[in-house]
């Protein structure tokens, strides 16, 4: 079975590719770029298209498919109206499936199941990835404010932490918040570091 | 205790009334908490919608029939309680094509002398061995049926004589660029973009082919109307006093910055203000023209969803899907557009009611006086270039005559 994963994410493209390389007896392509997308996708002659939803040449594939029909290999959105909620599924995770007129449902179930739980471990990465970045900035403002404090005030590293968080305690806020609140209020009164 | 509703949409000046029935605040003096998704595809707008991302969307006003009818996916019912806008879309040439065809940069063209020039190029062309391609923002679309109208009474068969493609609108100016296509028919911003980076000309607004054409709808699923009807009726009224804070010149800067913003359209306040204005710059570096009514989004009861533009969209879906008619398809397809909500939404406000549900498109020349709900009403001009009109009461005789 031929599938095709259409994403302009290289990342997620590879993180999809790994995870239906699993299944036995299928042949995994991955398109990243959008120029020539269709004439990729004939070569190919996929059984199974997976494409993300944020994916801008969705319309132009769906217009290629419905034109299709016409031709050998159709390709349908949808199974049959049985699996809608496999497809509700997908659509949550973030990615559309479509798939060769009359490909066995039970052929076609494990290759979304198996997308569906690899977009979102993807989604999960991003996410950690996130906050991880989100974390190392707040480190980052969180030592700004500090040397703000010893500098303006004469404290010492332990008693300019001290205050940060006496101030976050007081006011229910976190330190961080504090600390960006320190920063900017720096920044306004126009001094530098 | 306030009601919410998602609301999906793709970064195109026509998305502005819900959008600024939040930001100007008439949402929530509806009682409304409106929260926005915007895609880069109708695919994936219409996803949402059907597997409940979203609670109603900007939606092409043909493919929310399409849906309803099951053309290329299972049939899942659709309502259009509002139209979200007549026209507000241009037909664009690459500077090359434009030029062929004497397309005039200081106005718009003529339908009629720039079809006519268009027949030859085309055949020019296609005898070359290289056909002229037409990009459209989708299949089923008001784009892809106006150009696809002109271009067949101006003597062409577009389905043998150019190509028509789909081509998603932020990609449109990059595909004139790079001669992916010589044309295209798309809504503001993209004309304007294509404009200004020398890529195209506008030649046509799609008001010069149908004076009052609709254009996109407040979609929902039919289930989901239901479910939700008060908070919708709530969305219409507050939808209704955003469209006259957008036609009101004094709020155009303004609404243009809003629109611009990075949450929303995220493209330049300048070009976006351009069609709220009706004033376009048809090729680089010449002075704007003022071309009134290029968008159409409130006078008139423009939001007022008339039947017979439904079973107008139906016709034109027969003609270019290759269907035959078929009476109960044209049933469903005119119960999509669903007046007795929008009646029902803005009874008792003193807002504008037609009196009637269905009307004879295209048939006044000239400003008209007709029945409302209480009183009269006035409505302009509402012709289609080439002087047919449709009468909604003979779908089969309409489409007969485009045989002939």
């Amino acid at each position: 079975m031929k599938i095709a994963v259409i994403d302009e994410s290289a990342s997620r493209a590879s993180v999809i590719r790994e995870g239906l390389a699993q299944l036995d007896g299928s042949e995994v392509f991955v398109i990243t770029e959008r120029q020539g997308l269709v004439a990729r996708i004939e070569e190919i002659a996929p059984d199974v298209v997976l494409i993300d939803l944020g994916n801008p040449s969705r319309d132009m594939l769906e217009e290629y498919f419905t034109v299709s029909r016409a031709v050998s290999r159709p390709i349908a959105m949808f199974v049959d109206e049985s699996d809608e909620e496999a497809i509700g599924a997908s659509i949550d995770a973030g990615v559309s499936v479509y798939v060769v007129d009359g490909l066995a449902a039970s052929r076609i179930r494990p290759v979304l199941d198996l997308a569906v739980r690899r977009f979102g471990a993807f989604a999960r990465l991003q996410a950690d990835l996130d906050e991880a970045k989100g974390k190392l900035a707040e480190r980052d403002t969180i030592d700004k404010a500090k040397r703000i404090l010893m500098k303006g005030r004469g404290l010492s590293e332990p008693d300019a932490y001290a205050e940060l968080r006496r101030k976050a305690m007081h006011s229910g806020r976190r330190i961080a918040d504090i600390a960006e609140a320190v920063v900017t209020a720096h920044e306004l009164m126009g001094e530098d570091e | 205790m306030s009601e919410h509703l998602t609301i999906g949409f793709l970064p195109l000046v026509d998305a502005c009334l819900p959008i600024l029935a939040a930001e100007h605040g008439f949402a929530a003096a509806e009682g409304l908490e409106l929260s926005f998704v915007r895609d880069v595809s109708w695919a994936t707008v219409l996803d949402r919608l059907l597997y409940g991302h979203s609670d109603a969307a900007h939606m092409l006003a043909p493919l929310a029939i399409a849906t309803t009818l099951g053309r290329g996916r299972p049939a899942q019912p659709l309502a259009a309680p509002f139209v979200l806008g007549l026209n507000g879309n241009a037909i664009t040439f690459s500077p090359e094509l434009a030029a062929a065809v004497a397309a005039p940069e200081r106005r718009l063209g003529d339908p009629d002398l720039i079809g006519r020039s268009l027949v030859i190029e085309a055949k020019r062309r296609a005898a070359a061995g290289r056909k002229l391609r037409f990009g459209v923002v989708h299949r089923y679309s008001s784009h892809n049926y106006m150009l696809r109208y002109w271009l067949a009474a101006c003597g062409m068969a577009p389905d043998v004589d150019v190509e028509i493609a789909t081509v998603a609108p932020p990609f449109v100016a990059d595909a004139l660029e790079n001669g992916e296509i010589d044309g295209t028919c798309v809504g503001e911003p993209w004309s304007s973009v294509a404009v200004e980076r020398g890529a195209g000309q506008i030649v046509l607004a799609t008001a010069q082919i149908w004076r009052r054409g609709v254009e996109k709808v407040l979609a929902m699923r039919e289930s989901r109307l239901d479910e939700r009807r008060d908070a919708v009726e709530a969305l219409i009224r507050a939808m209704r006093k955003a469209g006259t804070h957008f036609v009101d010149p004094a709020n155009w800067q303004a609404n243009a910055a809003i629109l611009a913003g990075p949450r929303y359209l995220d493209a330049s306040p300048e070009l976006i203000l351009r069609a709220i204005s009706d004033r376009l710059v048809l090729a680089r570096g010449t002075p704007p023209i003022h071309y009134p009514d290029f968008m159409f989004q409130h006078r008139e009861a423009a939001n007022f969803p008339w039947v017979s533009q439904a079973e107008w969209l139906y016709t034109q879906m027969v003609r270019w899907d290759g269907l035959t008619f078929d009476a109960q398809d044209a049933k469903n397809a005119a119960r999509v557009f669903r007046p007795d909500v929008y009646r029902s939404a803005l009874a008792g406000t003193g807002d504008l009611l037609p009196g009637a549900s269905s009307k004879v498109e295209g048939s006044l020349g000239q400003t008209t006086a007709v029945s409302a709900q209480q009183g009269t009403m006035v409505l302009e001009q509402n012709s289609f270039f080439d002087g047919r009109s449709f009468d909604p009461d003979d779908l089969p005789g309409y489409l007969g005559s485009f045989s002939s």
